[in-house]
């Protein structure tokens, strides 16, 4: 078995009185695609911004590269985090930036790159994404799926070893679902990065990864590859692909 | 139910815990400070958008203020049979020492403060500073510094006006309303002006400023809740700035002006 990059050990996560996460446990392999669904509320964010630190486990270890990245500060914590590249729920685009701004700020800020370089890049990643004509607008001037597709452009622009998608076509219609879908298997097979996918959407979960995770109640219910997930008889797991109201997880 | 006496303990640990945030927000503000060269350029456009940008509401604040302070005072000369010519000095003084400061940062509060919380704390909600900080960007570095540093600077800059304006709004009533001449209110306000009231004054709106910016950016950072949190951090950050202002203004009377 390949030597993982990212271990999560034993991860409890606590807001308030509420237990989120009751104890995860999880590794991940350069290269692999792997994706954590479960139902909305149960962790799965939480879970996914605990490995570029952005919420700290209040138990447990979050290592990368053997490196436990509690222990990272400042400059190393920003170099760290550099190594990833995220796309938030709601893209998360800086309101008052125009969209090449937006997909450059990243690499304005790390000062590695001349201004030529970095309009350069934003152009190669604007092109990946499909959107090179849309440079000069304003985020309140873009669609949904437009949205999220500057902000994987924004994602790719550091050239991070892994790439994290939060709910990547939650709120998008079926047809620009299935595009940003596809966008995320051609950016994993032409960048050769490790990524990792929260989603509830299934066809979604089952195009995009070479692995899939539930989290339920906290926990992990089962970790296997796609074709495990599809034939298991684990009824938690078989409620939440059919999508159905009756079986063992109660709609609070 | 909840206690009378449990209520106190928690929202007596919500103050501390408060208190404890901004002091340590503070502190990440001047640790940040280093790295004034590399926001310079954020810097300036706070500059512009938190204080240049205010200079119209200053200054009809100051108009009115000054215009008030004279009035009132030639009601109570009347009242004490003071002669008018202590007009200029009592409107001057009043001005420079108190009004002016204090008034300026109340209203550079409700403007400032509440818009830095505003913007930061929806920044905060759509996860904009999550991916700031997803980025390897330090964000108290590339928005706090910024903001708080503009508010400290341009308490002081814009104090310097309300002082001017004020005291023509004083002169301008004392010259029509009350009878008195342009020259016998200047030499009253001449007569007993100091330097030390002056950069006394501009003391306190600097330290003001950085309530303003430091309180502002902590409640933006620590929003959450949507829109409902947004309104409630904004609230907040305003009230906490307004009294702190009065507190310390305080302070510094007491300090600053021995009996």
């Amino acid at each position: 078995m390949a030597e993982s990059l990212i271990d999560i050990v034993g991860v409890h996560k606590s807001f308030g009185p509420q237990e989120v996460l009751r104890g995860i446990d999880l590794s991940i392999t350069p290269g692999e695609s792997i994706v954590i669904i479960g139902q909305s509320g149960c962790g799965k964010s939480v879970l996914l911004k605990h490995l570029i630190r952005l919420i700290e486990p209040d138990e447990g270890t979050v290592r990368f590269d053997g490196q436990d990245i509690a222990g990272f500060k400042g400059r190393e914590l920003a170099e760290f985090r550099r190594r990833f590249g995220m796309l938030f729920q709601s893209a998360a685009l800086f309101d008052s930036m125009t969209v090449e701004e937006n997909v450059g700020i990243g690499l304005v800020e790390a000062h590695r790159h001349t201004h030529e370089e970095v309009a350069q890049i934003v152009e190669q990643c604007l092109e990946v994404v499909g959107l090179s004509h849309a440079r000069q607008k304003y985020p309140s001037e873009l669609s949904g799926g437009m949205r999220k597709r500057v902000g994987m452009a924004r994602a790719i622009a550091g050239e991070p070893g892994v790439l994290l998608y939060d709910e990547p076509t939650t709120g998008l219609d079926p047809i620009t679902s299935d595009m940003i879908n596809d966008l995320i298997v051609t950016l994993n097979e032409k960048l050769h990065v490790t990524s990792v996918a929260v989603t509830h959407d299934m066809k979604s979960a089952f195009k995009i990864a070479d692995r899939i995770v539930m989290l339920y109640q906290g926990k992990v219910q089962i970790d296997g590859s796609p074709q495990q997930i599809k034939e298991t008889d684990d009824p938690v797991v078989r409620q939440f692909i059919a999508g159905s109201s009756v079986g063992p997880i109660q709609v609070g | 139910m909840e206690s009378g006496l449990a209520i106190l303990g928690r929202r007596g640990v919500e103050f501390i815990t408060k208190l404890g945030g901004i002091f340590l927000l503070l502190g990440r503000f001047i640790v940040s400070l280093k790295d004034l060269f590399r926001s310079f350029r954020l810097f300036v456009n706070q500059v512009y958008l938190l204080g240049v940008q205010s200079l119209p509401v200053i200054v009809i604040i100051a108009i009115f203020v000054g215009a008030v302070a004279a009035w009132q005072a030639a009601y109570q000369f009347k009242f004490i049979g003071a002669p008018l010519r202590y007009l200029g000095q009592a409107v001057g003084k009043a001005v420079v020492i108190e009004l002016a400061p204090v008034l300026s940062a109340i209203v550079f509060a409700g403007r400032v403060g509440a818009g830095v919380t505003a913007e930061l704390g929806t920044m905060r909600v759509t996860e904009q500073i999550d991916a700031l900080e997803s980025m390897g960007i330090n964000p108290v570095r590339y928005l706090v510094m910024p903001r708080v540093l503009a508010c400290v600077l341009m308490v002081p800059f814009l104090v310097v006006f309300a002082n001017f304006i004020a005291v023509i709004g004083g002169l301008i009533v004392s010259v029509i309303g009350v009878d008195v001449s342009v020259e016998m209110f200047m030499n009253g306000f001449k007569s007993s002006f100091k330097m030390g009231d002056f950069i006394n004054g501009l003391i306190k709106a600097a330290v003001f400023g950085l309530t303003i910016g430091v309180v502002g950016c902590y409640e933006g950072f620590n929003t959450n809740g949507g829109a409902q949190g947004v309104g409630r951090a904004t609230t907040t950050s305003v009230v906490i700035s307004t009294v702190m202002i009065l507190i310390l203004n305080f302070i510094f009377a007491v300090i600053l002006f021995r009996i």
